[in-house]
This record gives C-alpha cells, structure tokens and sequence, in this order.
C-alpha cells in the first residue's frame, strides 16, 4: 500500500530539482556544520578538561572530607596505600600519585611570598600530570632528590630566583611544629595558568613529609582515568570501595567539576551560547523547508483537490506531504553527515590552529591547537535537532492540506 | 430503479459582495444505467449540481441520495469513502495526477480501494486495452496528447466499477474526432458494464449521444427529454 505514496512522493521531490537540491543542500550543509562544530566543541571541552586536570586536579581525587573546606594540614589520608590498593584493582584507572600540601612562606635572598607548597611522588607524578613536560628551565625532579624543588615561573620571578638558587620554606607542621627548609631550585615550570605558576613549588613527596611531619600520610591521591566520559562511573565504584576501608568514612571522592567548577561553568555557558547559535542556522533551514513546502502545496492544489475527489483521504495527502519532507531530510542528513564525518576526521588529525584564542585559552593550559572530537553524540545531535525542527516546519503545509475543500483545490487558479 | 434522487437543491455562492444563486430549488433523479447529458450554457449551474451529486459539494438546502446513502448524513470522511467505491469522475483538464504512469493512475483508486495488486494490475491492464492505450502503460501524463489523457481519465473513473461516472466537460479540450472516439467508449462502457453516465457540457454531439437530455438554464431545469430508444 505504501510503495505507490513512497514512489509518488519521491517523484514529487524530483519535479523541481533546483528547489529540492537547495533545500537538500541547506539540510546537508546544517548537519556538516553541526557535526564538525559540536565535535570541535566536545574536542575543546576536553582539551580544556584533560589539560586542567593533568596540571592540577585529576579526573578525580581521594581526600579527606574537610580538607576541600579550608585545607588544614590535618586532615589526611592516614592510609594512602590502602587507598592505592583500591585504585590498583579498580579497571579503568590510567595512572594514580600522591600529594600532600601544605601553605608557607618561601623567601629567597631577596624577597619573601606566600606559597603553595606540593609534596609530590617524582615517578607518579609524571604518569599522573604533564608537570614534567612543563618545565621550562633546568630539569624534573628524579625519585632520588630530597632537598630539591620545582617552582612555578611567575613565582620564580617574583623571588628573583633560578635555577640552582636557594629558598627558605617556613611554615606549620601536621603535628603544630614549625615546618622549616632551605630547597634548591632544580627546575623551573610553566603552565599558562598564571595561578598555578604564581603560587606553587613542588618538592620530594617524602621530603615533604619529613619537612612537614606527616608521617606517610597524604592530602590527596589523584587519579587519571582512561577516558573522560568514564569518570563518573569509575568515580562511583572507588567512592564505594573507599567506604570499606578502616578510615574510609572520613574520605571522599572528588571529581573534576567539583573541584574546579569554574572550568565546568566556562564550559556549560561555552555550550549553551553554542547551541543557541545552532538553533539559530536550524531554524533557517526550517525556513528552507516551510518555504519549498508551502509552494508545492501551492503549486499542488488542484492535484491535491482532484486526488481528493477520487477519493484518496486527506490524512493519505498528508502522508505523502510528510514522507517528501522525510526524503529530503533524509537524503540531506546523509549527505550531511558523511561531509560532516569526513571534515571532522580531517581536523580531527590535524588539529585546529588556534592562535588568537590563546591567551583565552591558556589559562585551561591549551596551547597550540585544538582537536575536534568526533563522537556518536557530536554526530547524532545535530542531524538530530533538524530532523525534528525540519519535520514540525513540513507539518504545517501538510496540515494545511488535510484542511482543503476538494471542489475550492480543483477550481484554485 | 433510480440512482440519484436530488430534492429542492439550492446552492449560493459568495462572489465579493454578491452572492450567485447557482442552484434554485433543483429536484431530479437519474436511473441506473443511465447516459445522460447536464447542458447549459456557462454559468448555468450544471458544474455545481455535478459536484453535488458526486458529494465533493455540498448544497445549502436540500437533500442528495446516491445509491442508497444519504449525504445529509455523512461525514467529510464518510463522503470520501463514498466517492472511492461508488463515483468515477472525468474531469476537463483531464486530472491526471502527474507523476505517475497511464497504469499507475488507473490502479490507484484501485489502490485506495485495497484491491489486491495482482487483481489491480490486470484490471488496469485491461481496461487500457479497452480505451485503446494498450501501448501507453507506462507513458507519463505529459507524455500523452490530450486525448489519451481523457481516455485515461475515463478508465480510472470506471475501473473500479463505480455506480455512477460524472464527466464534467469531458470533450471540451478535444478535437471532434478524438471526442467522438472518447463518447463511443463511454458509451460501450454503459451499454457493456451499465455503468451510469452523467455529462455536464455544452457540446453538441456529447447532447446528442446522450439518451437523457437535461438543460440547466440560471440554476433550474428548464428542460429534461429522454429519447427514445
């Protein structure tokens, strides 16, 4: 029963090819765009993301529950190991450190500041962070250094110290004594986030704990999973399992949002303003369609009113209305969606200069160029939302002609 | 055994700010297997009461009953249902629908029917063959003359075995020669199948192939002759 409307539809699309392929092409063109820039989007997302979190955060980290708060010294990780064992047996995980920190004064000969001070595991840490790839002068702590520390550019520069020099930390250790040490600058970092540069310098995580009487215990243990979409999920199983240990109610798991939600904000403000502009291009195409439908439903009147005077039933005119717009959408998105895919892999390899946006854009700790990131769900939206707006704006006409008196259709001039 | 019985028809229409009586109080009936001719000059009313007795119209007052229904009772629905299965139409401009093929538009009211494909192509076959468009299946309307178009038109409107054909104008856009051949297969049809005819036209020689003659003169039966056998 259908094949006949299926066939009279598609002809009908074909009887003015030069309005049917501009329409088609509208289609395709709303979906490649979408396609590629929704991928370009989710690919800066988490560039954003990956780069943020493999500077400071993690994907996620294991802490106490009220360190976030005001970070006292404190509150602790008695058993960092306990928890290693979780992360170890936990599928998923990529890579795990520990750090503890802990705020001083750092002075050098010349000047004194206020500073974070980050005990890190050298060898953890650079499977963990880009730290070690982010040193722009001298080198990266080896597992072996004691005495030895990393420190933030802009920090650098306000101590007026470089490498091979000397600072004194002076600050409170976990057990209220006064935590003191002369470190020598081994290596000099920058990330592009001028808060992090301003503020940190790392030293031997075992130093630290020496320095800072921690005792073995850690601040927090930061965990990188191996793909972004699966932290939640991996986030969940370790909350639960750290529940089980002996001090587990004391700890919490805490994921990149939470941490630095900052970043998640930029993003969801970065998508909304996104897809209004999206449904701004869509809404055009709509147009497009509304436009070549209600001129063939012009055009088509005295068809439309002979077909209903044999007898042909006016939701059966509707039907082929809509199965027309169902073809052009169809053969549109296709179309789309293969340009789309093809032009996103092309960037997808090459990478997108970013130039202008980079001062923007360092403080994420992006630099050079960005990767869209093609996915089913960079790939299913768009052509998603115009199959659906593109089906409400072929409705109208097609109701319009469910409304049509057979004798008034005939006789239309 | 009367297939149309319209009683006290009138129907107005709003032209601007005047408003044409096209139908005055037009009661007739038609019996079955009838061929006959609706003639008037333009504007005479004989479309209208057409339309009427197909139920694509519906009249102000009065009432209409084809083959047994009733239209005052039907729904929009229910009227189309009965155009599908009881009434052929023949239209002027032939009415084609123009994307698909001769065969396709025969079978399509077969098709709107449910008649089983198989049944509904050797139908559409068949009764291409009788209007002689044995060669033309597969032609598109623009590819036939006008002729063969109203002689496709003709074989959808009786393919389907409807109890009654309206033509309206059927030979106005024909040379006399094709028109006559157009006639001469209507009228088989009548005589073979007895299917009813009703013409509205003001040629001639359709007048004078039908066996009932009724003119129409500002929406009224001026006149209704039926000839002898």
């Amino acid at each position: 029963m259908m094949s006949i409307h299926v066939k009279m539809a598609w002809r009908n699309i074909w009887r003015n090819p030069r309005r049917t392929v501009l329409t088609v092409s509208a289609i395709a063109f709303a979906c490649l765009v979408l396609i590629f820039m929704l991928s370009f989007q989710f690919g800066s997302y988490e560039t954003m993301i990956n780069a943020a979190v493999k500077i400071q955060t993690g994907h996620f980290k294991i802490q106490h529950k009220q360190f976030q708060e005001n970070h006292n010294i404190r509150k602790t990780i008695v058993h960092p190991d306990a928890v290693a064992g979780i992360l170890d047996k936990t599928p998923g995980i990529a890579a795990y450190t520990f750090r503890s920190r802990a705020f001083s004064i750092v002075s050098s000969e010349d000047r004194t500041y206020g500073a974070l001070v980050i005990g890190i595991d050298p060898d953890k840490e650079s499977r963990t962070s880009t730290l070690p790839d982010l040193i722009r002068e001298g080198e990266y702590l080896s597992q072996t250094d004691t005495d030895k520390a990393l420190i933030g550019r802009l920090l650098a520069r306000n101590l007026k110290v470089t490498t091979g020099d000397e600072v004194t930390l002076l600050g409170q250790g976990r057990d209220g004594s006064v935590a003191a040490a002369v470190v020598t600058i081994k290596g000099i970092y920058s990330s592009g986030q001028d808060d992090f540069d301003r503020a940190g310098l790392h030293i031997p995580l075992a130093y630290f704990q020496q320095v800072y009487t921690m005792s073995g215990q850690v601040h927090n243990v930061v965990a990188i999973v191996q793909s972004l979409d699966r932290v939640a999920e991996i986030k969940q199983q370790v909350q639960a399992r750290v529940q089980t240990l002996e001090t587990g109610n004391s700890l919490i798991v805490r994921d990149w949002s939470k941490i630095m939600p900052g970043l998640k904000q930029a993003i969801s403000m970065d998508l909304v303003s996104g897809l209004i502009f999206w449904l701004l291009l869509i809404i055009v195409v709509a147009f497009s369609i509304l436009n070549t439908f209600l001129m063939a439903v012009f055009e088509r009147t005295r068809e439309f009113g002979v077909m209903m005077a044999i007898g042909t039933a006016p939701s059966r005119l509707m039907k082929i209305l809509l199965t027309e717009s169902l073809f052009m959408t169809v053969v549109g998105m296709g179309a789309g969606i293969v340009l789309g895919i093809f032009v996103t892999l092309y960037f997808q390899t090459r990478g997108i200069d970013i130039g202008g946006a980079g001062e923007l854009l360092n403080q994420y700790g992006i630099t050079g160029r960005i990767y869209p990131k093609l996915s089913v769900l960079s790939t299913a939206i768009g052509p998603a939302m115009v199959f659906v707006i593109t089906f409400l704006a072929a409705l109208y006409p097609a109701v319009k002609v469910r409304r049509l008196n057979p004798v008034e259709a005939m006789y239309f001039a | 055994m009367n297939i149309v019985e319209a009683t006290h028809i009138t129907k107005t229409f709003q032209q601007g700010d005047i408003a044409v009586q096209a139908l005055k109080d037009v009661s007739l009936s038609i019996e079955k297997g009838g061929f006959v001719a609706l003639a008037g000059p333009s504007g005479s009313g004989k479309t209208t009461l057409l339309n009427i007795i197909g139920g694509l119209d519906t009249p102000d007052s009065g009432s209409i009953v084809l083959d047994g229904n009733a239209f005052e009772e039907m729904s929009r629905s229910q009227l189309a249902d009965l155009r599908l299965h009881k009434v052929g139409f023949v239209f002027q401009a032939y009415n084609l629908i123009p994307v698909l093929s001769a065969l396709e538009n025969v079978e399509y009211v077969m098709l709107l029917q449910g008649v089983p494909e198989k049944e509904r192509h050797d139908r559409a076959r068949s009764i291409l063959d009788d209007v002689g468009l044995e060669n033309r299946y597969h032609r598109r309307p623009r590819e036939l003359s006008g002729g063969q178009q109203q002689r496709v038109a003709v074989a959808r409107a009786i393919v389907s075995s409807p109890s009654i054909v309206l033509a309206d104008e059927p030979t106005a856009n024909l040379d006399s020669e094709t028109g006559k051949g157009l006639l001469e297969i209507m009228k088989d049809m009548n005589h073979r199948k007895n299917v009813t005819f009703v013409f509205s036209t003001h040629d001639r020689m359709v007048m004078d192939y039908a066996r009932r003659l009724i003119r129409i003169r500002d929406g009224q039966v001026d006149d209704d002759v039926t000839k002898n056998a």
